[in-house]
């Protein structure tokens, strides 16, 4: 009898230690980050980090300014949105609203199969067809560009907006619907001036995550976009993410050295950045979910 | 316009959007599938790699892919499911259970890159795993974690109270309520959470890039200190890094790991399936 009372005392035990390792590895990603990071603000001000228009850290002396990278980041990130998002949100309403059940079904099972695609093999695919395509549609030197980065991330966003919008198409209250129906209001409009405008706040949250995913995803983006660590003027030049010069560098660098510091550090702008996003789009979810 | 004919055309919009989010899938497998089938020789699927790449298989970036995964899976699987029963089962909605909610949101947010970085900090340098199996299946287990809690989470939500309220009259403890009365039900729903994460550790390369993976190896490795190739990392390297690799090979690599990770996830979908139907509360 005693016997079990300590076993299962030491079991609870586990169980509460397990259920606070989220926070723990939370904070451990970010101290880990920092211990092997923090180190390049000695020799470079955090203003030239993060402002500093020349990424050129094997030179004689290096140049750390991220800025080229952000802005590639920005360039494929927006172009990705522009196309995922007005296609996301129109299938997330087609799924939910119009679609027949079994129909639903399959698009689900094909939208979760989409999202689970390895990201090196959407690179892959990319590169080898939609690069080519691409150069020779503008008659570029080179098919690799932000453009075909935000192509590429455009499908890899597009699961994560339409399964979460669809969520939140699918939680407004059924009286909104037939309310509006029976005001004579034809399915179309009650789906546009009426669900999906109270569906809002859960679209919002959609796009964000969506963004948050493109803005996080390496290797498709590293395959693709050609990877010059230049300030790019049009998105038909090759750029290189925030992501891809981590996975890229990291290699090549010395442990413990500049170079090394600077991908940890550029590593704890990305993780601000997620986390920021992340807690955003959270939030909207809550505020619909409490309704 | 006609309102009936307003609705026909933004319907029609609609459905050629959702075509367009669904037909990439079809696309990728078709073209991958067509150029890659005729690699899958038994040499090419339990061959060891020959003549730079160009000859010979991919035996153990399959095998490196499997070991890793398991590896992931040992590791996340109890973690997250305790994980689970504590936020259902045992916490009350206060600071620290919404604290770990927005942990496992983030969690669930932050770039592959990112852990990679996390798992060469920890596992490779600070704890001295060094870059081998053991740091690279730690990572990937990481990363996974919040599939794994987020499945076992609905799937034990999904268990009706009245299960519990019926045990705990029956003078059963807490834990024997668990383990007794809504573990056993929630388990489809843990499993399919399970191949979930299974899939999603075998396809990322981002976080084993700096903590496991090899390019080339000339032995299978020995110990859970060994680096070992993994197909998408190989994936990687023979299409980027290295200029002249038989197209059929890269094409065959990919087909390969596309297919494994796909498979996975169809079991999931399928089983989840079953599950749902199944239920009659």
């Amino acid at each position: 009898m005693n016997l079990r009372k300590i076993r299962e005392a030491v079991i609870e035990r586990g169980i509460f230690v397990s259920g606070i390792t989220s926070i723990i590895i939370v904070l451990l990603i970010f101290v880990f980050l920092l211990k092997e990071g923090l180190s390049i603000f000695l020799s470079v001000n955090p203003l030239d980090f993060l402002f500093g228009e020349f990424w050129y850290p094997i030179s004689e002396p290096p140049q750390f300014g991220v800025l080229p990278l952000i802005i590639g980041s920005l360039f494929v990130t927006l172009g990705a949105a522009v196309i995922s998002v007005p296609i996301g949100v129109a299938s997330a309403l087609y799924i939910a609203e119009i679609a027949p059940p079994r129909t639903k079904e399959t698009l689900k099972a094909g939208i979760e199969l989409l999202a689970a695609i390895p990201s090196v093999v959407i690179g892959f695919i990319g590169m080898v067809t939609l690069g080519p395509w691409i150069k020779e549609l503008f008659g570029l030197s080179t098919g690799l560009t932000a453009l075909t980065g935000s192509i590429t991330l455009a499908f890899m966003a597009m699961p994560t907006i339409v399964s979460i919008a669809e969520d939140a198409v699918t939680a407004v209250p059924r009286q909104y619907r037939e309310a509006a129906v029976a005001m004579g209001a034809t399915k179309w409009q009650t789906t546009w001036r009426i669900v999906a405008f109270a569906a809002r706040p859960g679209m919002f949250a959609a796009i964000m995550l969506g963004i948050g995913r493109v803005i996080g995803e390496t290797m498709a983006v590293m395959m693709v976009t050609g990877n010059a660590a230049l300030i790019p003027h049009s998105i038909l030049q090759p750029v290189r993410t925030l992501t891809a010069t981590i996975a890229a560098e990291m290699g090549e660098s010395v442990q413990g050295g500049e170079h090394y510091a600077a991908l940890f550090a550029i590593g704890i702008v990305l993780f601000v950045i997620t986390f920021l996003i992340n807690g955003v789009a959270d939030w909207y979810l809550h505020r619909t979910t409490g309704k | 316009m006609n309102v009936r004919t307003e609705q026909r055309i933004a319907f029609t919009v609609l459905f050629a959007c959702t075509l367009l989010v669904v037909m990439p899938v079809l696309v990728v497998l078709a073209i991958i599938f067509a150029k890659g089938y005729t690699a899958l020789t038994p040499e090419f699927l339990f061959g060891m790699p020959e003549n730079g790449m160009n000859a010979g298989g991919i035996l153990p970036a399959i095998l490196g892919t499997l070991y890793l995964v398991l590896g992931a899976i040992v590791f996340a699987v109890p973690l997250g499911v305790l994980s689970a029963i504590y936020l259902v089962e045992y916490s009350r909605d206060n600071a620290i259970s919404r604290l770990i909610k927005l942990a496992i949101v983030n969690l669930a947010g932050v770039p592959s890159v990112v852990y990679g970085l996390f798992g060469l900090g920890i596992f490779v340098i600070f704890l001295d795993f060094g870059v081998s199996i053991l740091s690279g299946s730690l990572t990937l287990g990481i990363m996974i974690l919040p599939v794994i809690i987020t499945a076992s989470r609905e799937a034990l939500e999904s268990v009706p109270r009245s299960f519990r309220i019926v045990s705990f009259s029956l003078g059963a403890s807490r834990w024997q309520t668990i383990r007794h009365a809504v573990l056993p039900h929630a388990l489809p729903g843990i499993l399919t959470g399970t191949i979930l994460g299974l899939g999603r550790a075998a396809g990322e390369t981002a976080p084993i890039l700096f903590t496991v993976a090899a390019f080339y190896l000339p032995a299978l490795p020995a110990s859970v200190f060994d680096q070992t190739m993994a197909l998408p990392y190989h994936l990687y390297v023979i299409s980027t890094q290295v200029p002249g690799i038989r197209e059929d090979f890269r094409f065959g690599t990919a087909l390969v790991l596309l297919l494994l990770v796909l498979l996975l996830n169809l079991a999931a979908i399928i089983l989840r399936t079953r599950f749902r139907k199944k239920k009659r509360w």
